[in-house]
């Protein structure tokens, strides 16, 4: 019997196409635009000026609080302008625009592929240092700053570190295939995270239907007493970091607590590969793996892309855009976002670009609801997805929070599952806006 | 032996009865709560909407504060206007405070002519959710979604959805300036303005922050910040501020230059008869 977390959960098609293609180089773009803003929390503070050469590798802009992460460019050349660009919603934030020269290096980065393993060489401080300065964040999607989360609070223990390589987004192959290409430099990350954390074991934690990385990181990890490779039936949101705690080690995240609460530290693989790059070969976060998939797509494909680089370079490489798409979607398609524009760039959080046909595309028509209470089976949370709409709809905001709405991971199940197509999910997502805006006004 | 059970239950119940009605007198004379009489003839003088538009929870709310306070001033009711604030005012002995009346204002005009759609969006029929989702079905991050929100909000059917300009209509002989429609919009592009003098009222009709050139590609009738009307405006009333021009209504004379010198037409003029100068020009132009 495979583990898996109790509570809720869908099985989505998983249409992985691009499952089993090589990770491919895409060529340099013509220009960059890298956003200051592409993690959580405070965006950060450029620190060149136009007209300034920069090499790839190098700091453009500063980490301006404790939850905040740097900025280096993905390519050499000339920094064009800084100024606003739209972002994947449509909004304006401030991105640093480099004209492409070459492709010049810092010289203390390592650029051989030659496995690096001097875990011992570093501390556990100077591990920290070096991923904060490397700005490394979450890659799962949420981009949080990795080194806030391996700096343990006073009187925390961290016991295990849990390797998230769930991938349970359908279509997302990105995490899939670097694990089949880099498994042993995913370990030396994982070792790694595990010594800046302190923590005594490591899980990683991966879905049944890749039995291929499961076997292989089995046989790379059996040399460690301290590291379990776990297989997890498929079930979505297994990804999500409470579910897959519970799913692993069998510990409940208290409501508004953190992983650190029962022990446990998350990290994605990409970003245990990250850690790797980053302390053993110097090369901060330039570069991430996204898999450019879609039904109609001619060549769904894994791609090593320069941040910063434009989705139309990438929709191009995967053979051009299909005449039937409907919707571009940064990220996977249950928690993704439609795109705006495709000129946007490539951020640290942009796991997958998902091009979806107009048919596929058009929302369900919506009903009245039908009181089945799915969207409460299937919530992942123990949530009341169909009271929190109703209660959001009439502007009950501030008794939200007695719902637990603050809970909600927006992993899309409850809208996903509703038989009567209820937009359930743009409703809590509202009402978490609202409250969380009463709850600033209060402090 | 009949008659003794008839008999027991009258006396019984009598006595009970008495009991109770002493206790009942008792706890209603100890728990009596004093309530100002004048509440209730001052809510009796409200419009008895209960809008809220007041700041007050419904009317008794405000009939209750009027009571309380010292002086009528910073209290008003945008409903009644200032006949119900005089009567108000003349049952408590108090000095009347006069306000400006005043209505709502739709500062966006990108009508379907002047924006064009550039996506589709097909999410639930609420401005606050496509707010919160992205910039919008235009390529302006700042104008109206044309949802209704505001519509909906409104208790007094003052306001409409103008299906030929996607945009929200404002009834000014049915506004009543409760602000619902201000506090729904998530862009704030509604605002509460003087009605002015027979009802004659000139405002930017544009919220957009972004830089001239940008504003202009997204919206044929945008504020591009061109600072022309700054220039013209003989009594300061109107300041550019992030690449985004406001007339202050309260310095506004009304002398309407800057509507004329407005490039894109963001300046709108409502209730003014038609113009003198362009009928002179048009004579002049005949006799020539």
């Amino acid at each position: 019997m495979l583990k898996t977390f109790p509570k809720g959960g869908v099985h989505p098609h998983e249409n992985k196409f691009s499952a089993g293609k090589p990770i491919e180089k895409i060529e340099l773009p013509k220009q960059v635009s890298i956003p200051v803003s592409q993690h959580l929390g405070a965006p950060a503070q450029p620190v060149v000026n136009k007209g300034d050469e920069v090499k790839v590798g190098q700091l453009i802009a500063k980490s301006t609080g404790f939850i905040s992460a740097n900025i280096h460019s993905s390519v050499s050349g000339k920094v064009s302008k800084i100024e606003k660009i739209i972002d994947s919603t449509g909004y304006k934030q401030t991105a640093i625009i480099i004209d492409v020269e070459g492709d010049e290096w810092l010289p203390e980065i390592d650029r051989s592929t030659a496995l690096v393993e001097d875990i011992d060489k570093f501390t556990a401080e100077e591990i920290r240092a070096k991923v904060a300065e490397a700005g490394i964040v979450g890659l799962g999607g949420a981009t949080f700053p990795t080194n806030v989360k391996i700096s343990i609070p006073q009187g925390k223990v961290c016991e295990n570190l849990i390797i998230n390589a769930v991938e349970c987004e359908p279509y997302l192959t990105s995490d899939h295939q670097l694990m089949l290409e880099k498994s042993d430099e995913i370990i030396v990350g994982a070792r790694l995270l595990q010594k800046a954390a302190g923590a005594k074991k490591i899980y990683i934690g991966i879905e049944n239907n890749k039995p291929d990385a499961i076997e292989l990181l089995k046989k790379k990890a059996a040399k460690y007493q301290d590291i379990e490779v776990v297989a997890l039936k498929v079930k979505y949101p297994q990804g999500g970091e409470k579910q897959l705690i519970k799913a692993v080690v069998n510990r409940e995240v208290p409501s508004g607590g953190l992983p650190i609460d029962v022990g446990c530290v998350v990290q994605n693989v990409g970003t245990a590969y990250a850690v790797y790059e980053a302390v053993q070969k110097n090369k901060p976060l330039i570069e991430r793996v996204v898999t450019v998939t879609g039904k109609s797509v001619p060549k769904p494909s894994n791609l090593l892309v320069r941040i910063g680089t434009p989705v139309s370079n990438l929709i191009e490489k995967a053979g051009g855009l299909p005449e039937d798409t409907g919707k571009i979607v940064n990220g996977g398609p249950m928690m993704g976002k439609a795109v705006k524009d495709f000129s946007i760039p490539v951020t640290k959080g942009t796991s997958g670009i998902l091009l979806i046909t107009s048919d596929e595309a058009k929302r369900p028509k919506t009903y009245n609801c039908i009181r089945c209470a799915r969207c409460v089976f299937v919530c992942p949370m123990g949530l009341e997805p169909y009271l929190i709409k109703n209660m959001a709809t009439v502007g009950m905001f501030k008794e939200l929070q007695d719902e637990r709405v603050l809970d909600c991971m927006e992993c899309g199940s409850c809208s996903f599952g509703c038989p009567a197509g209820v937009p359930l999910l743009d409703y809590i997502r509202l009402g978490k806006a609202n409250l969380n805006k009463i709850l600033r006004s209060k402090k | 032996m009949f008659m003794d059970i008839i008999l027991n239950t009258l006396i019984t119940l009598s006595l009970l009865g008495a009991v109770m009605a002493v206790i009942l007198y008792v706890v209603a004379q100890k728990f009596k709560v004093y309530e100002d009489p004048r509440i209730d003839v001052v809510e009796t003088l409200t419009p008895g909407a209960n809008c809220g538009g007041c700041g007050h929870p419904g009317c008794r709310g405000f009939a209750e504060a009027c009571v309380k306070a010292e002086s009528l001033d910073g209290l008003f009711c945008p409903v009644g206007g200032n006949e119900t604030m005089k009567k108000i005012a003349e049952a408590l002995g108090r000095a009347v405070v006069e306000a400006e009346p005043k209505v709502a204002v739709v500062r966006c005009n990108g009508t379907y002519e002047k924006r064009n759609k550039t996506t589709y969006y097909d999410g639930p029929s609420s401005c606050a959710i496509e707010h919160s989702l992205y910039m919008g079905d235009t390529d302006c991050a700042y104008g109206c979604l044309g949802l209704g929100d505001c519509v909906a909000k409104c208790t007094f059917d003052a306001m409409y959805m103008d299906e030929e300009s996607g945009l929200p209509m404002i009834d000014e002989n049915k506004c009543t300036a409760c602000g619902a429609c201000v506090k729904a919009c998530p862009r704030n592009i509604i605002e509460l303005r003087n009605k002015g003098k027979k009802n004659r009222r000139i405002y930017v009709s544009c919220v957009n922050h972004d830089k001239g050139a940008d504003a202009r590609r997204a919206c044929g009738a945008a504020c591009i910040a061109c600072n022309k009307c700054v220039k013209v405006c003989p009594y300061e009333a109107i300041v550019v501020e992030n690449f985004c021009a406001y007339i202050d209504f309260e310095k506004c004379k009304l002398c309407r230059k800057c509507v004329a010198e407005c490039p894109t037409g963001a300046i709108l003029e409502v209730n003014f008869p038609p113009r003198k100068e362009k009928v002179e020009s048009a004579e002049e132009t005949a006799v020539n």
